[in-house]
């Protein structure tokens, strides 16, 4: 399956990567996010709870990042199990992008599907992604603006060395959740 | 007498005596049954399509609560459990046989289909087993998955098994082409048509259930599950799990929430079953879910066809060409290899005097569940394909469709088909005559033009059938007079909507004259069924169990005539009977009598052993290759709406040669429902896999449209009966002939409707978003041209 979307976050793109460094914004931002480990700088690993219709199961998933681009975005890959209600795996390709002063996060997927969340989920998942991706940008646009937007120009002239540091931890770890949900919750259509 | 035999006998239309008991909630199936003290078992199943399994780790399984024992395919090596292989001998052109499998009721090597078992959990709760499998851990390489027939005979395609790099199974022909070849060499005209024949869940209202109860202190398991016919059940298990011991093995069905042909078959669930509670010397119950059953039960039909008929100058059919791939899924189950050949072939070119056949068919291997029997088993694609042909024939000759059907019908019988199969008598142009009257097809034009006023489509089709009904070739049946007059027929043939309690006691009632309500059946028990007895499958319990009952009603009026004889004081030659009464010399005693001197040893003479109580093993003189063969005509008239492509059924007119009709209220269920299943698959019904990843995405009733009330039109039905010669009561078997008409009476009148359009061909099911489809392809094409 193939989905492609895109999101505008209105604060500049400097403030929303730097948001998306911080754990506690996505995980209050994701949909049935429980927790999150850092395997590597790469590698991630996430639990989630997620309803799809008459599944209900908690996916444990697994996230690698590549072709990382700061701040420019990357690839994800994952998969994620949910025992008997089946499995999900897919890549995302993810960007970020200036727009005006706000910034647009833009997504293409390739996923699949098995088990009974293809048998008896088919139909429903695309709908239960639509809610959860809005669940996710209404929630972190939430987050940002409750936090307001202070630091935005300092980050601007950061170098990019500083950048490229940066993705290796914390803008990982984002990524690596956001990951998680886009595989394996809108992805997972 | 008289009385009852005018109102109970053959032909006469008796309310089902079973249904009384059904409608009013007493039926017993397999989920109503408990037993004291019963674990329960679920099933971890494959989420893949096709993948190598590296490890299954149950060790956090059987850990959590309440679990009793997990067990993989290895546990089942480990303990002997054989394995269930393909039994069937056909070849090839060149003597190579069929490719076999010997599939382990859990595999350990691969996954073949998505959906497949791969372990169970028993537990002392369903929930508790249930949760257990979530903590499997089912460690997998995953593999390419192929799930079309054409997909899995391409080049590179994914192999389902090493050992057949082609995943044809088997590649069967009747003869080299040549002989076609010639004559098409010399036609006037070849009429070729290109169909795709939908893959269908049967979807029965019961799941598949099982209880398998061990009981250690007699080393007897019984099984309870719902099942056509439980001897073969009993013998499976036996063979798998008791080294033979059918006396360690019983089964009991009591009521079955449908069969279609599906349950009929040996399941590794029920193995695997049976397995775990011989292990743990106790009972265990399971229940599937209908998410397992879409996924598990053997589905039917899937062929894909590339046919043609060459024709004369006269429009008579010089030859047929049939090239069929057929999809038989991961394994090659009992019937799934062999049901376009030993099944469609028995009738393949229908209803029409074929003089040369070449037929081709090879039954492809794919990641998807097995197809086996389904309600008409080969038969009903078979006459799909030679009915659109013929109405597509008809088109291109420019000969009315009924004017080429009647040159090309068989008229001189018995006739030997290509397929060496004798069809012994018909007269397919009477039930086609019969149909046009019914439908009043004269006067479809003025309907048609009152359709077009109003802005719809109006469209009829015509269907002609051949079907061939029998299956295994004998069958057993004990009859037994209790002292009180009672009459027990104990059958291991299996009801399951066909109403045996009802016919057979009408076949009884009638030869002996009895009172049809002391008629008493016991069925679904293997410790009471008779030994050698089959089951209920093909169109041929009244046939073949109906004349066993014949044959053992002999056997009872003989030992009658001894005793009555002995209480008449006559010469047992001197004895005549007749309507429950003997007589001789002037003297007569009645059935009842003669039942209780039977049981009463001081009444008996001397060396006669008591009781009046017969077996009886029937079979067909011709076996295998002398079926009956019902036939039929359906006419189907449909109004379409052009903007949004729906289809709704107005009409629908039967005339049947099922031979001899026992009871005609019987016989017309039986042709609603098979005509309704056959709309389903024409209409709405269609199984889905997807072709990435070999997932069912019609799992589900939210997705895999089912026939309802009000898809249908009320149906006549008619007969037409010219008794089959092949047994003596001169039927042919009802309950497969009304999915072997519908499907291209419906499609036919669907395109008639259509021709306005320029739409010519179309591939069921026929949903509203096909027609509209096809419907504005053929616009754009008119534009484009």
């Amino acid at each position: 399956m193939d989905m492609t979307g895109e999101q505008r976050i209105a604060a500049p793109r400097q403030v929303v990567w730097d948001a998306l460094n911080d754990a506690d914004a996505l995980k209050a931002s994701l949909p049935g996010c429980e927790e999150v480990e850092k395997i590597s700088d790469t590698e991630f690993s996430a639990k989630l709870k997620l309803v799809v219709g008459p599944v209900k199961a908690r996916f444990s998933g697994q996230v690698t990042l590549s072709d990382i681009d700061a701040p420019n975005g990357y690839t994800l890959s994952g998969q994620g199990s949910g025992g008997a209600a089946g499995f999900g795996k897919g890549e995302a390709k993810v960007t970020l992008s200036d727009d005006g002063d706000g910034t647009v996060i833009s997504y293409t997927v390739h996923a699949t599907v098995g088990g009974k969340l293809a048998q008896i989920g088919q139909r429903l998942i695309d709908a239960t992604a639509k809610k959860m991706a809005r669940q996710f940008f209404e929630s972190f646009a939430a987050y940002l603006e409750a936090k307001g937007a202070p630091e935005g120009e300092a980050g601007e002239a950061a170098p990019p060395a500083a950048a490229q540091a940066k993705v290796a931890d914390g803008q990982g770890l984002f990524w690596g959740m956001i990951g998680v949900a886009l595989v394996i919750l809108w992805i997972i259509n | 007498m008289e009385a009852f035999t005018e109102k109970f006998g053959i032909g006469q239309p008796v309310r089902r005596k079973e249904d009384q008991r059904l409608l009013t909630g007493g039926g017993v199936y397999t989920d109503d049954i408990n037993i004291e003290g019963q674990a329960y078992l679920a099933f971890l199943r494959a989420p893949y399509a096709h993948a190598r399994i590296n490890h299954i780790d149950t060790t956090a399984a059987a850990a959590a609560p309440g679990v009793l024992a997990v067990f993989t395919g290895r546990d089942l090596e480990a303990d002997g459990v054989g394995r269930v292989e393909t039994d069937i001998n056909l070849k090839e052109l060149d003597g190579t046989p069929i490719f076999k499998t010997q599939r382990l009721a859990l595999p350990t090597d691969k996954v073949r289909f998505a959906g497949e078992p791969v372990a169970v959990v028993v537990a002392v709760t369903a929930f508790q087993a249930a949760d257990a499998v979530e903590r499997i851990v089912f460690d997998v390489e995953q593999l390419p998955a192929v799930v079309t027939a054409r997909a899995a005979a391409a080049q590179g395609a994914a192999i389902l098994h090493d050992e057949l790099p082609d995943n044809c199974a088997l590649h069967w022909q009747n003869d080299t082409p040549d002989a076609y070849d010639s004559v098409a060499a010399k036609a006037h005209k070849i009429v070729s048509i290109a169909l795709t024949n939908n893959r269908v869940v049967p979807v029965p209202m019961e799941p598949k259930c099982c209880i398998a109860d061990m009981n250690p202190g007699t080393g007897r398991l019984t099984i309870y599950a719902p099942f056509q016919g439980g001897r073969r059940i009993q013998g499976a298990i036996a063979d798998l799990l008791f080294d033979g011991d059918g006396e360690k093995v019983r089964h009991v069905s009591d009521n079955t929430g449908g069969g279609f042909g599906t349950r009929s078959k040996i399941y590794p669930e029920i193995i695997a079953i049976c397995y775990a509670a011989k292990k743990l010397g106790r009972a265990v119950k399971w229940l599937g879910d209908r998410s397992e059953t879409f996924v598990s039960d053997l589905h039917g039909r899937d062929q894909v066809n590339d046919a043609q008929l060459a024709f004369d100058a006269d429009g008579k059919i010089l030859g047929y060409r049939l090239e069929t791939l057929v999809n038989i899924g991961a394994w090659v189950t009992e019937n799934g290899a062999r049901l376009a050949i030993d099944g469609g072939g028995r009738i393949l070119g229908g209803c029409y005097d074929i003089p040369v056949l070449y037929y081709s068919c090879r039954n492809m291997m794919t990641n998807t569940v097995s197809t086996d029997t389904y309600r008409g088993a080969g038969r009903p694609e078979a006459n799909y394909i030679v009915e659109r042909l013929m109405e597509k024939a008809a088109h291109e000759l420019g000969i009315d469709p009924h004017e080429l059907r009647r040159r090309n019908f068989i008229k001189t019988f018995p006739y030997t088909t290509q397929m060496g199969m004798n069809v012994d008598c018909g007269d397919f142009a009477a039930c086609m005559d019969m149909a046009l009257s019914t439908s009043d097809w004269a006067g479809f034009g003025a309907r048609a033009s009152r359709s077009q006023a109003r802005g719809k489509l109006r469209g009829i089709g015509l269907a002609s059938f051949l079907e061939g009904a029998g299956g295994r070739p004998e069958e057993v049946m004990r009859v037994r007079f209790e002292k009180d007059g009672a009459v027990n027929i104990i059958c291991g043939t299996f009801s399951h909507g066909q109403g045996h309690a009802t016919v057979y006691s009408q076949i009884l009632s009638e030869k002996m004259g009895v009172p049809y309500h002391s008629i008493n059946l016991i069925q679904g028990d293997t410790d009471t069924a008779p030994a050698g007895a089959s089951g209920t499958y093909g169109s041929r319990s009244s046939q073949m169990g109906g004349m066993a009952i014949l044959r053992a009603c002999d056997m009872i009026i003989e030992k009658g005539k001894i005793i009555a004889g002995h209480l008449l004081q006559a010469e047992t030659a001197e004895v005549a009977f007749e309507a429950a009464t003997f007589s001789a010399r002037g003297g007569s005693v009645t059935m009842v009598d003669v039942a209780k001197a039977a049981h009463d040893p001081r009444r008996l003479p001397d060396g006669l052993e008591p009781g009046l109580d017969e077996t009886y093993l029937y079979k067909r003189d011709g076996g295998r290759d002398d079926q009956s063969f019902p036939n039929g005509c359906h006419i189907c008239e449909i109004e379409l709406d052009p903007e949004t492509g729906a289809v709704e059924m107005l009409a629908y007119s039967a005339a049947d040669d099922c031979g001899t009709v026992l009871n005609p209220l019987i016989v017309h269920g039986q042709v609603h429902g098979g005509v309704a299943q056959g709309i389903g698959q024409a209409l709405c019904e269609h199984t889905v896999y997807d072709e990435e990843t070999g997932q069912l995405l019609t799992g589900s009733f939210m997705d895999y449209g089912m026939p309802r009330a009000q898809h249908l039109s009320h149906m006549t039905a008619e007969f037409n009966p010219i008794p089959s010669t092949n047994n003596e009561l001169g039927v042919k078997g009802a309950g497969e002939a009304g999915c072997c008409g519908a499907p291209a009476a419906f499609v036919n009148a669907v395109l008639d409707a259509l021709k306005p359009l320029g739409v010519s061909h179309l591939d069921m099911p026929l949903t509203p978003n096909n027609i509209w489809r096809a419907i504005h392809g053929a616009k754009a094409e008119g534009e484009n041209s």
